[in-house]
């Protein structure tokens, strides 16, 4: 087990900068997840430390050793592969075993490590097949079999529950967290999926265009995201955004976008003040939006007409025809909205966000 | 005002017909028939005909220029049992196949392995590694001929001006030369089938079983052991049957290079069954008992092959 550490990392490809400047470090025993969109450069940083990308600059560092220039092989790192990467003329016996026999291990203990971690994962009846025997799921385990019977000092893992089907996904999502937290091994975690990201991780390293966005714990990430990019990125659905002119008045700081006017969080009335007659981006997430069909006499209710009413049993999205094209709320799935009627809505000033419009970093 | 025109009438009757073609050609049993029958017909006609013929001649002894031969069961295969020549062709026959193969399995796979790493004009020497290939054999066998000649051979003229021989080289002259030159030029022409035909198998090989591999402590010599001639394995074994059986059924190589000479000791299957059966003698019934004696080792071979392939589908 070790502490991983990326030290001012970046990697260009043919002039395209796909990690740029990455500097991040995983503690010991650390389940970390790398998440973004496609393209954001979070599997590039990953296969930086598996040494399977030679880096442009910076350094990577395992334990206390400095990796930066040093094969795969000698890395002390096993990797799952989004398509399990199972050797196919093998069986799972052979491929689990095939590392540990490269290094020369004794038979029995390879017989005994592979058998000890084929019962954990419940695939020890399945050890004479060949991949191509088994199914999406059992590939899967097979694959994380692989990677834990080497006893690595990292685990990294690309995407490895991208090609199973979602209710598999979830299950083996729970599994995952419990082997980790069992084995304690660090765990560096590439996902695109935010739901993978929020549930898994201890920590989240949010990138976007090769460049780490925040890095913080899940809660963090959604209460208090950095800026625009990682407060639209995580929840779901994204956070409702529009822009709003700041209004001063007597001890008073409100944020008025078209006819709507919301009166700013007493705690931020400061920080807002210094835009004045400006326009920020206010931010608010569809859950906290308080939404009920038809008129309701009380105070600082906004009126807006609902467009689309998307009921998922758990809970409906409303969209309202906010001030700024829609707005998404999140409703009881019981109340009874239809399309061009009026919905009174309530905001939860509290957890209102805004970001200044040009560097779109956030100013609470 | 109810009179129907003319045409109506007349026209129930096909309707009728085209409408019960149209159910028929609903069937899928009578469908796949129906698709199938081009494939049969052309396997009948240029396959199966020529192939039961030739099996008839071979037990007549039918001459080229006479209407028909007398039926004489197998005297001609037995014929050919006491004949040296055909002796000499089948060891001929066996060492063209099976010497060569290898060394084209070989080669191809060396190739293949280049070929698959990144390097400048690597797709310009692509496909110019499939021109001796490409290149109709007969025009390529004369471009060896030349090579090989006994008076203006280059590869005599180089040897000579360094120093290490002192007259050419007779490279078509005796018989084991001769089979030396034949299996060098059966090489060249045939390496870059199994090169392709690898690359190709190396190109599937998924980049993540490297990769994999390469985490897990493999170097690059048991990456290729492990990973990449496993999975390449089905391709290694098609491409070497394919090729044993069109080198024993070669003929154009042979036929340009030596006609079977010096003295008939470099004759195989398909030239020394031309000689007898149209060439020379114009014996047709020995001719076809001579490629018949080859149908043996090809079926098995033929029958390895699909076998193998149909192991590889399920």
């Amino acid at each position: 087990m070790a502490q991983v550490i990326y030290d001012h990392v970046t990697k260009r490809f043919d002039g395209v900068i796909a990690v740029n400047d990455l500097t991040l470090e995983v503690k010991d025993g650390e389940f970390l997840v790398l998440v973004g969109p496609s393209g954001c450069g979070k599997t590039t940083a990953l296969r930086c430390l598996a040494g399977l990308e030679e880096v442009t600059s910076g350094d990577i560092i395992i334990g206390d050793r400095v990796v930066t220039h040093i094969p795969p092989k000698d890395r002390d790192i096993a990797m799952v592969f989004q398509n399990y990467a199972l050797y196919p003329h093998m069986t799972v016996y052979e491929n689990m075993a095939f590392g540990l026999k490269l290094r020369k291990m004794p038979k029995q203990e390879i017989d005994r490590r592979v058998k000890e971690v084929a019962e954990m994962l419940g695939i020890q009846d399945l050890l004479n097949r060949k991949p191509r025997q088994l199914s999406g799921g059992q590939r899967q385990r097979v694959a994380l079999g692989r990677a834990i019977v080497r006893e690595p000092q990292v685990f990294l893992m690309d995407e490895p529950l991208s090609n199973l089907d979602a209710k598999l996904r979830v299950q083996t999502r729970g599994e995952l967290i419990k082997l980790q937290r069992r084995l304690g091994v660090t765990t560096i975690y590439v996902t695109h999926d935010q739901v993978e990201a929020m549930t898994m991780g201890h920590r989240i390293a949010v990138m976007n265009q090769g460049v780490l966005q925040q890095l913080d714990t899940p809660e963090n990430l959604y209460d208090h995201p950095a800026n625009l990019f990682v407060a639209t990125f995580i929840g779901s659905p994204a956070m409702n955004i529009f822009p709003a002119r700041v209004v001063t008045g007597e001890g008073t700081v409100r944020l008025v976008a078209g006819d709507v006017t919301l009166e700013a969080p007493a705690e931020h009335r400061g920080r807002l003040a210094e835009y004045a007659n400006r326009e920020v981006l206010v931010g608010i997430r569809p859950e906290d939006l308080i939404v009920q069909p038809g008129q309701v006499s009380e105070d600082r209710q906004l009126r807006l007409p609902v467009e689309i009413v998307e009921p998922l049993g758990s809970e409906t999205l409303v969209h309202l025809r906010g001030p700024a094209g829609a707005l998404i709320a999140k409703a009881d799935p019981h109340l009874h909205f239809s399309p061009g009627e009026l919905a009174s809505v309530r905001v939860k000033i509290e957890h209102m966000h805004a970001f200044d419009p040009q560097t779109e970093l956030a100013l609470f | 005002m109810t009179t129907a025109p003319a045409g109506t009438v007349t026209q129930a009757v096909p309707l009728r017909l085209r409408e019960r073609i149209r159910h028929w050609l609903d069937s899928e049993p009578v469908l796949a028939y129906l698709f199938m029958s081009p494939g049969w017909l052309i396997l009948l006609l240029f396959m199966s005909y020529p192939f039961f013929l030739g099996i008839w001649i071979s037990l007549t002894d039918r001459t080229v220029g006479l209407p028909s031969g007398e039926f004489v069961g197998f005297r001609n295969y037995a014929e050919l049992l006491r004949d040296r020549t055909f002796h000499l062709t089948v060891m001929n026959t066996f060492i063209y196949g099976f010497v060569t193969v290898p060394f084209k399995l070989v080669l191809g796979l060396l190739l293949a392995l280049l070929l698959n790493q990144a390097f400048p004009m690597r797709n310009v020497l692509r496909a110019a590694l499939l021109l001796p290939w490409i290149v109709p054999t007969a025009l390529s066998s004369l471009a060896w001929l030349m090579l090989y000649d006994a008076v203006l051979s280059p590869f005599s003229w180089l040897l000579k001006n360094w120093g290490l021989i002192e007259s050419n080289i007779a490279f078509l002259g005796t018989r084991t030369n001769a089979i030396i030159s034949l299996c060098i030029a059966n090489i060249w022409r045939g390496t870059p089938f199994f090169a392709v035909a690898i690359l190709a198998g190396l190109q599937a090989v998924p980049q993540e079983l490297h990769e994999a591999a390469a985490i897990e402590g493999a170097n690059r010599v048991q990456r290729f052991l492990a990973v990449t001639l496993p999975v390449i394995k089905g391709i290694l074994v098609i491409t070497t049957l394919f090729s044993i059986i069109w080198t024993f059924a070669d003929f154009q190589l042979v036929y340009v290079l030596t006609k079977g000479g010096p003295a008939n000791s470099t004759h195989i299957f398909g030239t020394y069954a031309w000689q007898i059966g149209i060439g020379g003698a114009g014996k047709l019934g020995i001719g076809a008992a001579i490629s018949l004696y080859m149908f043996p080792v090809l079926a098995v071979l033929s029958a390895i092959l699909l076998r193998y392939v149909r192991s590889q589908e399920a």
